[in-house]
């Protein structure tokens, strides 16, 4: 039986911090930095180097004195997406590696911006330092938390309640599908059913009074076979149908169901399949759907 | 401009309730109404004012459509808007020359949802809507803003309430009581009463007009103006839109024997009434107004057909109507009209 | 039809999923300044404002008249907001082009716009009331019945769809504003992608934009630069609970087409109409309106999208710009449609541009292909 493998925790740790001068460029940046502004230095050739430097990088050549306070808002040039951050990372939950280009300057910047996910950062992105409270700067580049996007979106959660009734066409004909039958409504002037039951004819705009018991039985006219998932629907692909029920003149639209979806006929005969009667309600859930009679399809 | 009349004007009786109808129930007995009354089945233009957030989903108008009996298919438009712009879209196509008739309708159900937060809506999506600012908020701060006395205030609200009881179209309301503020300045009685209702007017041009109508309220003057929306950007104590689109209706041109003023707050009133120069003999809102029945979407055009009325049934020769939109009386239109 | 009106400048924004940099009011003044800009004119010289677009739901921003009347220089005049579904752009245009032909205003902004990622267009467009008694699931699933049927009426091929699809997307690489830009599209590709709704497939449908589009429109008297004359306007609406009514080729819209043909002296769209701007969000609305808009008889419509006359170089182009296919902000869908006519005639397409176009049509439907509204200018004086 092997032993355990001897082990041992080790650091190379100098106790406090190792302690180092800046120099006027890097100072001065860092002195800035800790009153919340960020600067760059101006080469000899105009560039501005952020964050600065003491000479051209380029070319060695000492830049010049002048200080240019840049940003404080940047442009992403590109990125590098932490997923799980490490303990000497500015962020504790993912976060971008940047290279940023702040306002007014000619090179970009290395932090962190802290993003909502990886899909959030694009080039482009505009960002803003996110600065650590006042007392807490000490004169650091992590100064600044974290870059963050700026605001180009806002959240506007709306959410308006209502209280709605069915209306009185509505309500009758829910009526019958409650009592397992359809109600239409006949115009008397047009001499058309109306399925489902309504109290104006939308073809004369008169009152419609009369009405009419259809049966359970009708004929696909026309349907599409969604592929796309909805809730109304058990499975994917289902079909919606428009189903003329014998006795009426406009359509309804139902699921089929008991068919395989691409078996379903313009022209099929089909009944309507009803939940048992001790679970109905009043509401089109009474219908399950329409299936198939096994009758020959009625020409078009 | 082409003469162009108001010959007939229908409205449901106004509810502050559900009645259990859908808007397609609510207007078609208005609809019916109006054609009845002018012998026209069919209209050289239509046009319609309604609210998809009243009506808690997209397309309120497309099911008013098969109330109306819109078959041969019908030259019709919408807009989004009360229903007294859809009137003056329709005024609008009149004055083309080769259409005479139009029909107009509005309807709303503020039953539904809670309007003072729907009204939220339609403010700055970025610095006001944000803030919750509510219907009732932003009219208290026109109001604070105006420094309307209390005693006018409820002047205006006790006769237009009474005013509102002798119409059998608006609710029947108590005269104003209670010391507790909704939001201050405004008490409970300053606001309109959540209504429902629906509205239809037809419009008819020249020879039509005095053909279908014994003594037709003919548009002399129809103007609407638009101001800036932020609230902090306007002068609350006053409605410059209003003024302007009251100048150019011609409202100072004449004798203004009833002014129908769509005030949905007390202290609108005043600042309309300033806004249109009113002389003082003019009777303001004999219906009642908008604080006796206020079916949103429809309220402005109401406005129009009431003061429309008064001359159709031979009780005055020149009238103004007014309408608004948006918060603190941003969007105002005035018609002008005469025996 | 009144007073003669003309098209003096035409604005549009990039068409493209999510405008990100911009807000609202952002959006909605890019089209417009691109209008004033094209016309040589600033807000100071505009009377009135006419905007449009679908369902407020899409931006949770109702009756944004109010909160962008500043944004488009309408303090102090009037502002109309129109909504008609799909078709609300095309009838953006007419409300504009009437307040000129009544004689009313001389200079009228009409703008258009969806900001559609905001939300989401299925959620916006088929959120319904509880106790609703039909089963409709999205655009795509309300009009791929009505497909199929035309399919099974005219027996026309399964292919045709695909040809539209790819047409239009191919002219969308010659115009800088559209979304879609698929390089290299063919058949292959279109036929590759899904059934979403049988008979649709994935890319026979339109996409979901971001975007503005914005005209200004001029009494004759003032009318600048390259104009384009008005030279008809219609709408037409039918009810759509109706017995008997055709979902295929709906009255309204033939009635519409006839209005405007009429107005604009046109017997024979086909020979007389040199370009088309028309409303195709699923590809085989382009047989099936060809046919209800007269282009080819009943039947017929299939043949002339297979024989190429609806391509970029066949004998009536249909949808140089792409079309409906290629970008859809839904609200301004139809005043693209509108807008690109009217570019046709001014001979300001760009590459696109269709030689020698001098009659345009512009359309655009809506709600179960039952609100119509149409247009047709042309570069000459009527």
């Amino acid at each position: 039986m092997p032993s355990e493998p001897l082990v041992a925790e080790h650091a190379l740790e100098f106790p406090g911090g190792y302690t180092r001068t800046t120099g006027p460029v890097i100072g001065r940046f860092l002195t800035e930095l800790r009153d919340g502004r960020v600067v760059g230095v101006r080469t000899a050739e105009g560039r501005v180097l952020v964050p600065p430097l003491e000479y051209e990088p380029e070319t060695g050549e000492p830049v010049t004195g002048d200080f240019v306070e840049v940003g404080p808002a940047g442009t992403v040039m590109s990125w590098a997406w932490v997923d799980a951050p490490r303990k000497g990372h500015p962020l504790d939950r993912p976060f971008a590696w940047a290279l940023i280009k702040l306002d007014g300057a000619d090179t970009a910047l290395v932090h962190a911006v802290g993003a909502d996910g990886a899909k959030a950062m694009h080039p482009g992105l505009r960002v803003r330092p996110r600065w650590k409270p006042e007392a807490d700067r000490i004169g650091h580049i992590t100064d600044i938390s974290c870059f963050v996007p700026e605001v180009t979106a806002m959240v506007a959660p709306i959410r308006m309640e209502y209280r709605v009734r069915p209306g009185r066409s509505l309500a009758r004909f829910l009526e019958g599908v409650r009592d397992g039958v359809f109600l239409g409504g006949r115009c008397t002037r047009c001499v058309k059913v109306y399925m489902p039951f309504r109290t104006s004819c939308p073809e004369c705009g008169s009152a419609i009074s009369e009405e009419v018991e259809l049966p359970d039985t009708g004929t696909v006219t026309t349907f599409a076979i969604n592929n796309l998932p909805d809730p109304r629907a058990p499975e994917v692909p289902f079909v919606s149908a428009y189903i003329l029920l014998d006795g009426a003149d406009v359509p309804m639209i139902a699921l089929m169901g008991d068919v395989p979806a691409h078996e379903v006929r313009q022209g099929m005969r089909v009944r309507a399949v009803w939940a048992p009667p001790e679970e109905r309600t009043m509401s089109m859930a009474n219908i399950r759907w329409f299936a198939p009679t096994g009758e020959p399809d009625v020409e078009l | 401009m082409r003469e162009v009349a108001v010959i007939a004007f229908a409205q449901t009786q106004h509810t502050d309730h559900d009645e259990g109808l859908t808007d397609f129930e609510l207007i078609h007995p208005v609809i019916q109404e109006v054609k009845e009354r002018t012998g026209l089945s069919r209209f050289g233009f239509t046009c319609s004012g309604s609210c998809d957030y009243l009506a808690g989903a997209p397309f309120s108008f497309v099911s008013a459509l098969d109330s109306i009996g819109a078959w041969p298919p019908i030259s019709e438009s919408h807009v989004e808007m009360d229903a007294a712009w859809a009137l003056y879209e329709a005024w609008v196509r009149l004055q083309h020359g080769d259409v005479d008739s139009a029909l107009v309708y509005g309807f709303g159900k503020s039953s539904m949802g809670d309007l003072r937060e729907i009204m939220t809506l339609q403010l700055d999506p970025y610095y006001l809507a944000p803030l919750g600012l509510d219907q009732v908020s932003f009219a208290a701060l026109q109001a604070s803003a105006y420094g309307a006395g209390r005693a006018e205030l409820d002047e205006i609200v006790r006769r237009s309430r009474a005013d509102g009881r002798n119409n059998p179209h608006a609710l029947d309301l108590g005269d104003p009581a209670g010391e507790e503020f909704e939001v201050a300045p405004l008490r409970p009685y300053d606001v309109a009463p959540i209504t429902d209702g629906a509205a239809a007017i037809v419009l008819a041009a020249g020879d039509l007009a005095r053909e279908l109508a014994e003594r037709p309220a003919w548009i002399t003057g129809i103007a609407h103006r638009i101001e800036p929306h932020y609230l902090g950007m306007r002068d609350l104590t006053r409605s410059p839109s209003a003024e302007a689109a009251g100048r150019a209706a011609g409202v100072g041109k004449g004798p203004v024997d009833v002014a129908e003023l769509h005030a949905q707050f007390s202290h609108e009133e005043l600042i309309l009434r300033q806004a249109l120069e009113l002389p003082a003999e003019t009777v303001v809102n004999p219906s009642g107004g908008a604080l006796a029945a206020n079916p949103v979407m429809a309220t402005g055009l109401i406005r129009i057909g009431e003061a429309a009325s008064r001359i159709l049934d031979g009780g005055a020769g020149r009238t103004v109507a007014h309408a608004t939109s948006g918060p603190c009386l941003q969007h105002n239109l005035v018609t002008v009209l005469e025996a | 039809m009144g007073n003669r009106c003309a098209v003096i400048g035409v604005g549009q924004t990039r068409y493209q999923t999510k405008r990100r940099d911009v807000s609202i009011a952002g959006l909605v003044r890019e089209a417009a300044l691109r209008a004033l800009e094209d016309a040589g004119l600033t807000f100071k010289d505009i009377d009135a404002v006419v905007i449009g677009k679908a369902p407020d739901l899409f931006e949770g921003v109702m009756m944004p008249e109010a909160y962008l009347a500043d944004a488009l220089g309408a303090a102090g005049k009037p502002m109309t907001r129109v909504h008609t579904a799909g078709s609300v752009g095309g009838s953006t245009a007419l409300v504009g082009a009437s307040l000129i032909q009544g004689g009313v205003h001389d200079r009228v902004l009409v703008v258009a716009f969806e900001k559609q990622s905001e939300s989401n267009a299925t959620w916006a467009l088929s959120t319904h009331l509880p106790f609703n008694a039909s089963l409709v699931v999205g655009a795509g699933g309300y009009f791929a019945p009505h497909i199929r049927e035309y399919m099974r009426r005219s027996g026309a091929p399964d292919h045709i769809g695909t040809l539209v699809a790819v047409k239009d997307r191919q002219n969308a690489l010659k115009n800088p504003y559209a979304h879609l830009k698929i390089p290299g599209i063919n058949r292959q590709m279109v036929e590759s992608t899904p059934m979403l709704w049988e008979p649709i497939r994935y890319l026979e449908t339109c996409p979901s934009s971001d975007g503005a589009c914005a005209m200004v429109l001029a009494s004759e008297d003032k009318v600048t630069g390259t104009p384009a004359w008005v030279h008809g306007t219609a709408m037409r609406s039918e009810p759509m609970a109706r017995a008997d009514r055709d979902t295929v080729s709906p009255q309204a819209g033939k009635d519409c087409a006839a209005d405007v043909y009429r107005q604009a002296g046109i017997t024979d769209p086909r020979r007389e109409i040199d370009v088309a701007e028309v409303y195709v969000p699923f590809s085989w609305y382009e047989p099936m309106w060809l046919e209800n808009l007269g282009f080819a008889a009943e039947g017929e419509g299939w043949k002339l999208t297979e024989a190429g006359c609806t391509a970029f170089d066949g004998d009536i182009p249909w949808n140089a710009s792409g079309g409906v296919l290629s970008s859809n902000p839904i609200g301004a869908s139809g005043l693209i449609r509108f807008a690109e006519a009217a570019l046709q005639v001014r001979g300001m397409a760009g590459e696109h541009q269709v030689d020698g176009a001098r009659t345009a049509l512009g359309h655009a439907y809506g709600g179960g292909a039952q609100f119509f509204a149409m247009w047709i200018v042309g570069a000459q004086k009527p």
